[in-house]
């Protein structure tokens, strides 16, 4: 378990983080999202001991990491932005050097390396010199740097970035596959793959902690209603008149799309789930529809919400409110 | 601390740095080794080291340049920062591994006095020492070089810094020549040295009353020693920073066959301090 007390780095003057203030708790995965500059990586090189915090503390499973750098920094593994690798060596040697490094007692090292190198999946380049190895490679040993000695705590600062797609679902699949005895950290500035593998998301804006909450918290906090993408064969004004009278909408935007089609999009009271009706309707009405879907951009909304503002909003702070997000979609036509 | 010492060692020799140093450390020797034992036959060998000394100011900072600086350029440091290793250790793992490097010509050199023997007459015992002493001193000046390269990013600064520093100390000798030894130029000679460290001190740990106390305090001992008894001061600047022409005392030995203990003791003491600073230096580079 982290905690993180009222933490704050200074550059000079320019403010980098600004007492955050949180827990990590055991066996979960957390997100840390945020543009980019927005503290994510100063806060993480924090907590594993790399930098020395102006204020505040960290304490990792009861180490003070100033105090007691030592047994703190056995709980971590850590994998930084840019992964700490050195060129001239080969991937074996390096996994040896790290593990010496780790203190892993060397009876177990071979055994050790040999697990991480079938977890990340570099068995096969074990022998060649890291400098000779692709990114998505060279990410791969990084990973395998901080997994080694399996530590309770896995920190990754941007783990996924300059892989190819197929690398990015592996690197997902793994992060998933340490999570069962693992508690793991990753930050990363874009939304969809926090979504896709934390438990729970942390939000940071220039410095400052926006939010932290599971995913469906955090898009139920800020009020947002979930929005069906519909597109049908008939004119709008006939898409306005079936919809007229069902139950659960909020709001509806319509436009023409060439011969007689029309897209548009339909905003649910909260809580509702008007799928079923709207498919009844068009039944009814005997105009085919084409297109019936949930739009799944709620959270980018929220996460847009929250670093583009200079403060917590309200309903955040206090953890309870619904009420933001009211007449905010102001091209919305109502019913 | 094993580890570290382990890569850093297997690093110089598997880039060039180690093997050239050591190259060209032994081919330097071997030349005076000939011109002056062999040809001219002079029976110490430690003549022949003291000619040797000045590869050390381009072959020192060659292999100190790397040991800090570029850690931090690949952002390795990262990995042996969040180590669990203290910062101390790492350190001395790097400064051992650089130790060894300049102890394998060392090593080598021990022969040369073998072979002035089966010739007649050699002097063993001063031979020695002194191959002993010239290994310290590139310990010392290795310490310096690790320092400045823990300040740096860059390893052409972090040689040309070393290169510089190594060469005012050979030359150190004839730049004190010209040192005034009037009592208040030794006053004021401490006095910019009592505000150099007061800078440091500030520099280090931005405290201005700690700085500004060690300030204060020092001026007015020094003024107050000054006023008391001035003859203090005279030859005061030549005898002090005397000491910082390192290679005296190995050079004391070579041509006078005089070992200074207190000399070596020196040099230890120089090494602690710049391992030390070279920790300071880091430690203070993650609070800034």
């Amino acid at each position: 378990m982290i905690e993180v007390r009222n933490l704050v780095k200074k550059y000079g003057d320019h403010l980098a983080v600004d007492h955050l203030d949180f827990k990590i708790e055991a066996g979960r995965i957390y997100g840390f999202l945020g543009p980019n500059g927005a503290g994510k990586s100063t806060t993480m090189n924090i907590m594993t001991g790399y930098l020395g915090a102006t204020e505040g503390e960290v304490i990792i499973n009861g180490h003070d990491i100033l105090k007691e750098p030592e047994e703190a920094k056995r709980n971590i593994g850590y994998l930084p932005e840019q992964p700490p690798l050195y060129m001239d060596m080969t991937v074996r040697e390096y996994l040896e050097f790290a593990a010496e490094l780790k203190g892993i007692k060397k009876k177990h090292r071979a055994g050790e390396i040999a697990e991480v190198e079938d977890l990340v999946k570099i068995k096969d380049v074990e022998k060649r010199l890291i400098k000779n190895l692709s990114k998505g490679y060279r990410q791969r040993v990084g990973l395998a740097q901080a997994v080694l000695g399996f530590p309770e705590i896995i920190i990754l600062d941007e783990p996924s970035v300059g892989l190819d797609p197929k690398q990015i679902i592996e690197i997902r699949e793994l992060i998933r596959k340490l999570s069962k005895n693992h508690t793991v950290i990753l930050s990363s500035h874009i939304l969809a793959e926090v979504r896709e593998v934390c438990d729970y998301i942390i939000i940071i804006s220039k410095g400052k902690l926006m939010a932290s909450d599971t995913p469906e918290n955090l898009e139920r906090m800020l009020g947002q209603h979930n929005v069906v993408e519909i597109e049908a064969k008939t004119s709008p004004s006939e898409v306005r008149r079936i919809l007229k009278n069902v139950p659960g909408i909020e709001a509806i935007e319509i436009q023409s799309v060439g011969d007689e089609m029309t897209k548009g999009s339909i905003r649910e009271k909260h809580g509702e789930d008007i799928r079923e009706n709207v498919f009844r309707a068009f039944a009814a009405a005997g105009s085919p529809l084409l297109t019936l879907k949930v739009s799944g951009t709620s959270l980018e909304d929220v996460f847009m919400e929250l670093t583009q503002r200079d403060t917590v909003p309200a309903a955040f702070a206090k953890k309870s409110g619904q009420t933001a997000g009211e007449g905010e979609d102001k091209d919305a036509g109502d019913l | 601390m094993l580890a570290i010492y382990k890569r850093e060692l297997k690093s110089y020799f598997q880039s060039m740095t180690g093997p050239v140093f050591v190259a060209f450390l032994i081919a330097f020797t071997g030349i005076y080794f000939m011109a002056y034992n062999m040809t001219a036959g002079y029976p110490y060998f430690s003549y022949t080291l003291s000619g040797s000394l000045i590869v050390f100011l381009v072959g020192i900072p060659l292999i100190t340049m790397r040991s800090f600086s570029e850690e931090r350029k690949n952002k390795t440091d990262q990995m042996l920062l969040t180590a669990p290793v203290s910062l101390g250790k790492v350190v001395l793992g790097k400064y051992l591994a650089m130790a060894t490097v300049i102890a394998i010509p060392n090593i080598v050199f021990c022969v040369f006095p073998l072979i002035i023997k089966s010739q007649g007459t050699a002097y063993l015992t001063v031979d020695y020492i002194s191959i002993g002493v010239f290994f310290l001193l590139g310990c010392v000046y290795a310490a310096i070089g690790m320092f400045l390269s823990a300040l740096t990013e860059s390893q052409i600064i972090a040689f040309i810094s070393t290169f510089g520093i190594l060469l005012v100390l050979y030359l150190w000798d004839g730049i004190l020549s010209m040192l005034p030894s009037s009592a208040i130029s030794g006053l004021i000679g401490v006095l910019i040295l009592i505000t150099i460290a007061a800078v440091y001190v500030w520099h280090m740990t931005d405290n201005p009353v700690l700085s500004g106390g060690i300030e204060i305090v020092g001026v007015l001992a020094g003024v107050a020693v000054y006023v008391v008894k001035s003859e203090v001061y005279e030859n005061l600047l030549s005898n002090l920073l005397g000491r910082l022409a390192l290679a005296n005392v190995f050079t004391d030995i070579t041509s006078n066959s005089i070992v200074d203990v207190t000399g070596i003791a020196l040099y230890l003491s120089v090494v602690i301090v710049f391992v030390f600073l070279t920790v300071q230096a880091i430690q203070k580079r993650r609070w800034s």
